[in-house]
């Protein structure tokens, strides 16, 4: 769809890759977030005014929206940066207590190809922050651009991979809670871009995005029954997983390499998971109990899975084998766990608590241990990783008559929380992998 | 439910019919119990009227739980005893779950209480190849409010009609 240039252009200083003293350790959880400028970009063709503008705008609302940075606005800025390749006049950024500062510069030719270019530097040390770097796509990608731009600022701080290139799929819900209608959506992470994959006509629940983000799995009631269907992005194409008519099957999820998915699917009264193969269609069933057993999510290696059943009892989460067999109880905290799913660092399960009335959004470690819970509402559920595993995205209801849906995230530290804006009702997130 | 005064079943009757264009329930629109063939005159026993009304096509389920008290299992007594007599009909049964719950689990849970029903019908005599069920979770409540007394009433199991000849 995009085609993204990208090309290191110049290293202006060596010294700059061993001496980067400009660092923020998200582990530590940051309370004081780190004081940046971003100056709007350079314009550097008369036609690129605008998207410079609104450019330079995305990337300071993807780095502040993080939590972690803290945007100095323009108006305090004393200095002002002339041309991209003009000396930096430090002082002026020391000034202002600017930790960090971000120029760059936008050309458009005549074909509308958008050309972005950006430097990162510490104020303190005077140095550049890693080199300069290039971007270029056609004239609608310059969002994607802003986003690789931000990505690129976060990772050379933070040492992390950024999350700002990519996707969310959801459930947009309009109507009252006894009429709600639902239909897939897709949308940027921040929320710009949405769009319609689906009509309102029939039920539909629980996207999951491919490992590559170019396919939606997803249940719809389409047919009279629950039935898990796969849908190519590209085309907004639909076809049923499984052709089997009068079967419940729903709670579907991709396999990391994406060549096979995990399905609830209902038989007399009773769910179990199962795992087909994609190239033929291959089906095994994984568990054998006579219990509840859905919500599955890979291990990001694929080798195991990780699911709630209340073969106890009660809802709780276990870990198997990806190919079925023994399962080990991994909660075991007053309450009920569902939906549980694997981090993108194979390190922790976030899960959905039900406990006293309340709902929470938690982490686990795979044995269960430093459970914490980093929200609390009238229904929270259903967390989604961000692809670096660093943010959760989840949906909040609220009660009563006049109830409604929405998306939220929060770090996995449990601060910075906030709704995320959709034009309707949303519910059900899937965040996509970082794109290429 | 069982024995209501005919003005109210003929309100009922009214309310029912001006809901009945909400389309086919095995289609994938369904509001719940209601379905676009004549629902028939509701004195006449034969009627899917009557079923609905004066038999009563629902029965209710206590937290997290898919066992039949034996309120339900009275009514679906009543049921099977209708389906007996009126064989032209197929059944589904669509199980229900109230808002406290995850997605999936309640997609389940309504999974366990429908084939609840279908089993008990199925030990009263129907046959087995007459009934299907079908799950809605938490995705259509009958009542919007946020605590038990509405919670009691979505937490059900409904016995839609289907009626082969029409």
């Amino acid at each position: 769809m995009f085609r993204l240039v990208f090309a290191a252009f110049i290293i202006l200083n060596c010294g700059a890759l061993f001496a980067a003293p400009l660092r923020i350790e998200i582990t530590q959880g940051v309370i004081e977030p780190m004081p940046f400028a971003v100056p709007v970009f350079i314009a550097e063709t008369p036609n690129a005014v605008e998207v410079a503008r609104n450019l330079t705008n995305v990337v300071r609302n993807d780095l502040t929206g993080t939590g972690l940075f803290r945007e100095i606005p323009t108006s305090a800025h004393v200095g002002k940066i002339t041309g991209f390749s003009s000396p930096v006049q430090f002082s002026d950024w020391q000034v202002i207590n600017a930790d960090a500062l971000i120029t760059g510069s936008v050309s458009v030719n005549n074909g509308g190809k958008v050309t972005v270019m950006f430097r990162v530097y510490d104020v303190f040390s005077q140095q550049e922050l890693g080199s300069g770097l290039k971007f270029s796509g056609n004239a609608n990608s310059w969002r994607r651009i802003a986003h690789k731009v931000a990505d690129e600022v976060y990772s050379r701080i933070t040492g992390e991979t950024g999350y700002f290139d990519s996707r969310i799929v959801f459930v947009s819900e309009t109507g009252g809670k006894a009429q709600r209608r639902k239909r897939l959506a897709l949308m940027d992470y921040d929320g710009a871009n949405v769009k319609y994959l689906t009509d309102s006509n029939s039920i539909v629940m629980a996207p999951r995005f491919s490992p590559k983000g170019d396919k939606v799995l997803y249940t719809s009631y389409a047919s009279g029954f629950p039935q898990v269907q796969i849908l190519n992005v590209g085309n907004v194409r639909s076809r049923p997983l499984i052709n089997q008519a009068g079967t419940m099957t729903f709670a579907p999820r991709f396999s990391p390499n994406g060549n096979s998915v995990l399905y609830s699917l209902e038989n007399g009264g009773n769910v179990d998971i199962y795992r087909m193969q994609l190239s033929n269609g291959t089906v095994k069933r994984l568990t054998r109990s006579p219990a509840i057993e859905t919500a599955p999510s890979f291990s990001p290696d694929g080798k195991q899975i990780v699911f709630e059943s209340d073969r106890s009892g009660s809802q709780q989460l276990y870990i198997m084998s990806a190919n079925g067999g023994e399962a080990r109880r991994i909660s075991f905290g007053s309450g009920r766990y569902g939906t549980p799913v694997w981090s993108p660092r194979g390190d922790m399960i976030a899960f959905t608590k039900q406990s006293k009335g309340r709902f929470h959004i938690g982490v686990m470690r795979l044995d269960g241990s430093e459970e914490r819970l980093l929200t609390a509402s009238f229904l929270d559920e259903g967390p989604t990783w961000s692809p670096n595993g660093r943010v959760i995205v989840f949906s909040r209801s609220t009660q009563g008559r006049n109830g409604t849906s929405s998306l939220y995230s929060v770090d996995i530290s449990g601060r910075n929380l906030k709704p995320l804006i959709t034009p309707e009702g949303a519910s059900d997130p899937s965040w996509s992998p970082l794109a290429r | 439910m069982k024995k209501l005064k005919n003005a109210i079943l003929f309100t009922a009757l009214v309310m029912l019919t001006a809901c009945s264009n909400s389309g086919n329930p095995f289609g994938g629109n369904s509001n719940d119990t209601f379905f676009g063939n004549d629902l028939g005159d509701i004195s006449n026993p034969t009627s899917p009227a009557y079923f609905q009304q004066a038999i009563g096509d629902r029965v209710f389920f206590a937290i997290d739980q898919s066992n039949l008290s034996p309120e339900a299992m009275d009514l679906l007594s009543s049921q099977a005893t209708w389906l007996m007599t009126n064989g032209d009909y197929e059944i589904i049964v669509e199980g229900h779950a109230d808002e406290q719950g995850t997605r999936d689990y309640n997609v389940a849970l309504g999974a366990r209480r429908a084939n609840s029903v279908k089993e008990y019908l199925n030990s009263l005599g129907i046959a087995a190849s007459r009934i299907q069920t079908v799950s809605y979770g938490k995705e259509r409540p009958i009542e919007i409010c946020s605590n038990e007394s509405c919670y009691s009433v979505n937490r059900r199991a409904v016995t839609v009609l289907n009626n082969l000849g029409s």
